[in-house]
Parts: C-alpha cells; sequence; structure tokens
C-alpha cells in the first residue's frame, strides 16, 4: 500500500469522520487517497480557518480535531491556528505536505520548513522520510495530542513519500519511553490539600480550561456536592462550572465580574483547577499569593510555579485528582464565608453608551433562546468580552480564543462544533472587524450545509483598540472600518437570510427572525461606536 | 550559582534546535552546551551549563521535561560533578618565547599540538575553571584564536543517570 493510503487508514483506524483542509500540489497524492474513503472533507478557503474549525471540531466533539494542508504557504497559513490551539491547550492533529524529500532544503517551489516554523508553539511534530514510520507517527500524533496536556501535533510528508509503499500497521496501543503523561495525583500531596482545605476560612475554587478534560466535569460536580465553596473561573473555564454549583461567582480577571475579583483577593486559600493563571486571568499574581494559600493542580507540571508560587502543588489528571480529594474529604461547608460571598453575587449593571443596542441585553436575550447543549464561538475584541460576561446557556459551550486572542476565530470554530455536532446549535459571535478576518468562509458554511448562527457586531470600528487607545493615549488611530461591505448584501450574497438591529425594542423581533429555520443566517447588531466593556468604575483597573 | 543538565535525548533530527530554542525563547542563558552519542544507540546526552541567576532551574527543567524528546535529565550541583572541557588555543609564538609557551602548557597539563614559525597551538582539557585560568595564562603570548567544547559532565559516585528507572 501507499504511504498515502496509510496515511487515510491511520486516520480511519483512528475514528476521526471529519477532517477540515485545503488541497495543493504536495499533498494531492493524500487527497487521491482521501478520495476513496468515508472521511468527510471539509473545503475550507483559507488553511487558518482549517485549524480553527479543526479546533472548534476536537473542544465539541472531545477527540482530536484534524486539519490538512500542503507545503509552503498552506503550510505557513496554518500557524495562527496552531498557536491559537497550542495556547488554549485544544488537540488537534495537523497534516501537512512537504516537497520532494530528495529536494528538501534546496528552496524549491513552495518549500517551507513547518517543523522548525512551529516549533515554539507546538505540542510535537514529525518530518516523516522512511515511509516505514508513517503509522508510526501518526499514532503517536493522535496520542500525543489527546493525552497529557492536549495540545497540536503536526505530522510532515513529503510528497515522494506518500507515493512510495510501505506497509499498513496500526498500533493499537503505544508506549513512548520519552514521554509519559501524569494521570493521578501525589497521594502525600492530595493529603496535605485535604488538610489545608479543612482549615481554611475562606477557600475558593477557581477552575479553568482544564476542567473540559474528560472526566472532569462529573469529578468537579461530585467534588462541590461534598464541599461547599465558592466558585469563580477564567474565560477558558466558562462553562466548566457544574450547573449544581452553590455558589458561583462568575468570571475573574481583567473583564471579569466584580465579585468575583473581590472573591479571589478575599479569600485565604486558592484552589486552582486546571488553570495557567494567565495575565488576563490574573494580572498580578504575586500580589495575590502572598496572603493566602495556592494549591493548583494542574496536569502540566511546567504550569505550576511558572505564573503563581504553589504551597501545595498537584500534578494530574483533574477528574482524578478531584475524585481523590473528595474520597479524602468529609462534607465541608463555610457559614460566614458564604455570608460574606452573598454580597459579591451581585453583578453590577453593565455600562452602556448611546442609543444603540445594548450588546449586553442582546447576548443576555440571545442566550434566552438558545437550546441547552447550544455552542456559541465569540471571536475576540470587545464582542468576546461581552459575550463572554453575559454567556449563560445550560451545558452550552463557550469557545473563543483565550490564550492567543485570533480574530477571526468563531466563525471557522463554530464549523468545526457544528460539523461535530449537528444537533447542536452553534452560534458565532463576532466584531466586525473580526467577521472580516473569516468571512470568506461563509461559503463554506453554505456548502457543507453547516448552520450556524452569525452575530455581527458593527460600530465601523475595532472597538477594542478604541477603548484602549481612548483609555491609554487620549486619541483612536487606524481604528475606523471605513469601507465595510454591507453585510446583508454580503449574507444575501451567499443565498443566507440577514436582519439588522439598531435599537433595543427590535431584539425580540430579529432574534424570532434569525433562528427561523435551522439554517444559516446573520444578524446585524448595531452597537455605539463608544460602547465600552468595562464598566466606567472598573476603567483603573 | 552555575549548574548543569545532563539531558539525555532521543537522538531525532531537530531535538537539538528543540532544546536550544527552549533556552532562547523563554530567556534562560546557557553558558554552554556540548552534545554527543551516548553507550545507548540512539540516545544522546546533552550537557548544559546554565546560570541559576532568577531561581529558573526549576522552569528550565520542567520545560526541557515537556518536549517529547526528552527522555530523561538531571541537574547537578558543581560539587557533584567531573566536569572537563577541551581548549584548542592558538597563540602567537615567535622563536624566542617557544620553549616558554611549551614549558607553561607542560605545566598546566596540555599538550602542544602545531607549531609554526608563528605561532603554537595547544590542547588543553580541564574542568571549565582551569580551563580559563589557562586561557588568561597565554594572553601573555597574544590570544589569534580560541575554540572551547563547552562542559562534559559526568556525576561522581556509582550510581550514573540511566534510562531505566
Amino acid at each position: 500500500m501507499k504511504v498515502c493510503e496509510a496515511m487515510v487508514k491511520c486516520l480511519e483506524a483512528e475514528g476521526v469522520l471529519d477532517i477540515f483542509g485545503y488541497p495543493g500540489a504536495a499533498i494531492c497524492p493524500f487527497y487521491d487517497a482521501l478520495s476513496r474513503s468515508s472521511i468527510r472533507h471539509i473545503l475550507v478557503r483559507s488553511e487558518q480557518n482549517a485549524a480553527h474549525a479543526a479546533s472548534g471540531y476536537s473542544r465539541v466533539s472531545g477527540k482530536c480535531g484534524v486539519c490538512v494542508a500542503t507545503s509552503g504557504p498552506g503550510a505557513t497559513n496554518l500557524i495562527s491556528g496552531i498557536a491559537s490551539a497550542y495556547m488554549d491547550s485544544i488537540p488537534i492533529v495537523v497534516l501537512t505536505g512537504q516537497v520532494d524529500s530528495s529536494l528538501l532544503g534546496r528552496d524549491v517551489f513552495q518549500e517551507v520548513d513547518i517543523t522548525g516554523a512551529v516549533e515554539p508553539f507546538i505540542k510535537h511534530s514529525f518530518l516523516v522520510k522512511d515511509p516505514a514510520r508513517i503509522c508510526r507517527a501518526i499514532k503517536e500524533a493522535f496520542y500525543i495530542a489527546s493525552t497529557g496536556r492536549p495540545g497540536p501535533v503536526l505530522v510532515d510528508v513529503p510528497v515522494d513519500v506518500q507515493e512510495r509503499e510501505t506497509r499498513f500497521s496500526y498500533p493499537a496501543e503505544i508506549q513512548i519511553r520519552s514521554y509519559r503523561p501524569s494521570s493521578k495525583g501525589h497521594a502525600g500531596q492530595i493529603r496535605r490539600a485535604a488538610e489545608a482545605l479543612r482549615y481554611a476560612d475562606r477557600p475558593l475554587l477557581c477552575v479553568g480550561g482544564g476542567a473540559f478534560a474528560p472526566g472532569a466535569g462529573e469529578a468537579l460536580d461530585r467534588f462541590l456536592s461534598k464541599v461547599r465553596l465558592p466558585v469563580v473561573h477564567t474565560m477558558m473555564g466558562i462553562g466548566a462550572v457544574p450547573q449544581t454549583a452553590p455558589l458561583k461567582l462568575g468570571m475573574i480577571g481583567v473583564h471579569g465580574e466584580r465579585g468575583a475579583n473581590l472573591a479571589l483577593n478575599r479569600a485565604d486559600l486558592l484552589l486552582l483547577a486546571g488553570t495557567r493563571v494567565a495575565d488576563r486571568s490574573i494580572p498580578q499574581p504575586e500580589l495575590l499569593s502572598h496572603d493566602k494559600k495556592v494549591i493548583h493542580i494542574d496536569i502540566d507540571p511546567a504550569e505550576i510555579g511558572k505564573n503563581i508560587p504553589a504551597d501545595i502543588p498537584i500534578v494530574g489528571d483533574l477528574g482524578l485528582v478531584l475524585d481523590q480529594l473528595t474520597a479524602e474529604l468529609s462534607h465541608l461547608s463555610f457559614r460566614d464565608w458564604e455570608h460574606e460571598i452573598g454580597f459579591y453575587q451581585h453583578r453590577a449593571p453593565s455600562a452602556h453608551a448611546g442609543d444603540w443596542t445594548d450588546p449586553a441585553l442582546f447576548l443576555r436575550e440571545l442566550c434566552r433562546r438558545l437550546e441547552p447543549g447550544a455552542i456559541l464561538a465569540a471571536d475576540v475584541g470587545q464582542n468576546q468580552i461581552w459575550a463572554a460576561r453575559q454567556f449563560q446557556v445550560p451545558f452550552g459551550r463557550f469557545l473563543t480564543s483565550g490564550g492567543m486572542g485570533t480574530m477571526g476565530y468563531a466563525i471557522p470554530a463554530a464549523l468545526g462544533a457544528k460539523i461535530a455536532a449537528p444537533e447542536r446549535q452553534a452560534v458565532a459571535v463576532c466584531g466586525d472587524g473580526s467577521f472580516q478576518m473569516s468571512m470568506m468562509e461563509l461559503a463554506t458554511l453554505r456548502q457543507h450545509g453547516a448552520g450556524v448562527k452569525l452575530i455581527v457586531f458593527s460600530n465601523n470600528r475595532l472597538g477594542m483598540v478604541r477603548e484602549f487607545q481612548q483609555r491609554q493615549y487620549g486619541r483612536t488611530e487606524a481604528v475606523a472600518l471605513d469601507g465595510s461591505p454591507d453585510f446583508l448584501t454580503i449574507a444575501a450574497a451567499y443565498g443566507f437570510p440577514a436582519f439588522r438591529v439598531e435599537r433595543d425594542a427590535e431584539i425580540p423581533a430579529a432574534l424570532d427572525a434569525l433562528f427561523r429555520g435551522e439554517g444559516t443566517a446573520l444578524l446585524e447588531v448595531r452597537v455605539s461606536p463608544d460602547e465600552p466593556t468595562l464598566p466606567p468604575e472598573l476603567v483603573e483597573f | 550559582m552555575k549548574r548543569t543538565i545532563s539531558v539525555l535525548v532521543e537522538n531525532r533530527a531537530g531535538v537539538l534546535s528543540r532544546v536550544a530554542g527552549l533556552f532562547a525563547r523563554r530567556g534562560f542563558n546557557i553558558e554552554s552546551l556540548a552534545v554527543g552519542p551516548t553507550a545507548e544507540a540512539g540516545v544522546s546526552c546533552i550537557t548544559i551549563v546554565a546560570d541559576d541567576r532568577d531561581n529558573v532551574m526549576e522552569q528550565i527543567n520542567k520545560q526541557l521535561n515537556k518536549l517529547i524528546d526528552v527522555i530523561k535529565l538531571k541537574e547537578y550541583a558543581p560539587d557533584e560533578l567531573i566536569s572537563r572541557e577541551l581548549l584548542l588555543i592558538k597563540v602567537n609564538a615567535a622563536a624566542q618565547n617557544r620553549g616558554e609557551i611549551a614549558e607553561l602548557a607542560r605545566l598546566a597539563g596540555g599538550k602542544v599540538c602545531d607549531i609554526t614559525r608563528s605561532s603554537m597551538t595547544i590542547e588543553y582539557c580541564d574542568t571549565p575553571d582551569r580551563v580559563e585560568n589557562f586561557l588568561e595564562l597565554c594572553r601573555t603570548y597574544g590570544i589569534k584564536r580560541v575554540v572551547r567544547t563547552g562542559a562534559a559532565a559526568i556525576e561522581k559516585g556509582q550510581h550514573p543517570l540511566s534510562l531505566d528507572e
């Protein structure tokens, strides 16, 4: 069998049903083999979006997303998508074609050292020159991407190698001597953590994106039903706190809830669960850690002690560690602290400027319309903050580029999510800036009949940058989006119904129209150019 | 304080660039780096000497461990190690001071390995500190060129760093 056929067989053996990609000369043998497979190929309109779509697919399906591109520009276009997946610990497997192996290093047409280029922001990569190594490389790629701290893995295969003969044998299980991700937490550390919790007066649980790891959600549920801890979460942790959690305070961070940040400051014990304490969630960890005990649970030992000193580090799978902790503890609650927390649970009213639509009100209405389990992909910019602060859907998923803040993420991520779970509603929330970074994917939505509801907040500005410039420099530059198209006409050009909201009063009717039918539809929401993300009293934050 | 890390890695394309790149992008300083095969086929040992200026060693170790091709690593304090560096040095040497330079090399435990009308080349292998001392002594004559390998190091005692746990 040819290597290219073996590559497809490996994907089939791995249970892959859908892949996102864009063909080109150096990956054509693979595509030829793919034409004889039942794997569905989703042709995107730019390679970067293949990686984002694979990310959205992975986050919703819980399996590795797969994307494919050709050598050179195809591969380099993937880079922002790979880096975004790396920063958010999303497991994706990236297949790239490479120029003829005999020509490597000669700067031939469409040659680029992609394994070298992505090295700083990828979990691992392979350049497969030996046909006998292809099956093992792909197996290792899936294994490495999806175990331990998940992340992207790239397999680069020269075009001549794809045409060579190999023997197909896909190992069911593999061991890599240099890669042994930890699973259970150290028993001694678990006991220390349990002890610290027992003696704490004001303990607080902070949940991050790691809580979406398989089994972690259920374990969190069991833990919280025994230990009545107040819970805050990071942006990556939106939707990870169980519905049943009794004391939810919302999102922490620069754009988080005031009450959540207050609780963070007041706590005498901080239990960090699957969060790396990034600067947007905890901008000054050194100020925070000096007066509280920090228990840090993470699958990646390198995250413990990196940004915040940990008194009790616990390396391990979050679900297993939480179950160990639950087993170690009897029922705990913290009456006085709960009483104090009660004052923090009142949400500060969000700021709103001008006569145009209130984005917070709109998003609350939108979430109210969404079915349980709906997926909302938020782009980057003010729209992301508005959506993050208002998102509330039972069993819903909030997808966003948290670590990288990659504009243009929402539409391809929602596409990937919808392909993974056609039965769930998928919404992409964009600004007029980020929409224009990936609006070419409207064609992909149409071609593959993926029904994604598109929300475009428009104010003819790069609003987040405007807000920052205004605050920092007192004037703005290069943020006017003059020349933007009429978004309703754009949608119409792809055959999608499209609507516009300019005033709060129009919201209900517009949402009715948006959700009429299962197919893709676009709703432009006009907001004021002066609409802020931060309430005025927090601006000095 | 200087610390030495012995890193056992899979001998694969790109592994050295991954290790070196990690130091560069995370702002860790490498004092010296030496790499070579081990007795085990397919396994190389990278010896890195780094400065633990801001208590970064823990992060360095953890980040190195994250690299998939890193099989095992261990960090050592200077007194736990036997450490050697090779110096090849070409100094100005006219006929009148050849004898003096040869005597210096001999006393220090080095070896003259090339002589021309105007220069002498000496090989000198010792601890990095003594290599540094010898280099200083050579300055008197005028140094034409210096090549150093970086430290290779092995732990003292009978329990070596090995692949099996």
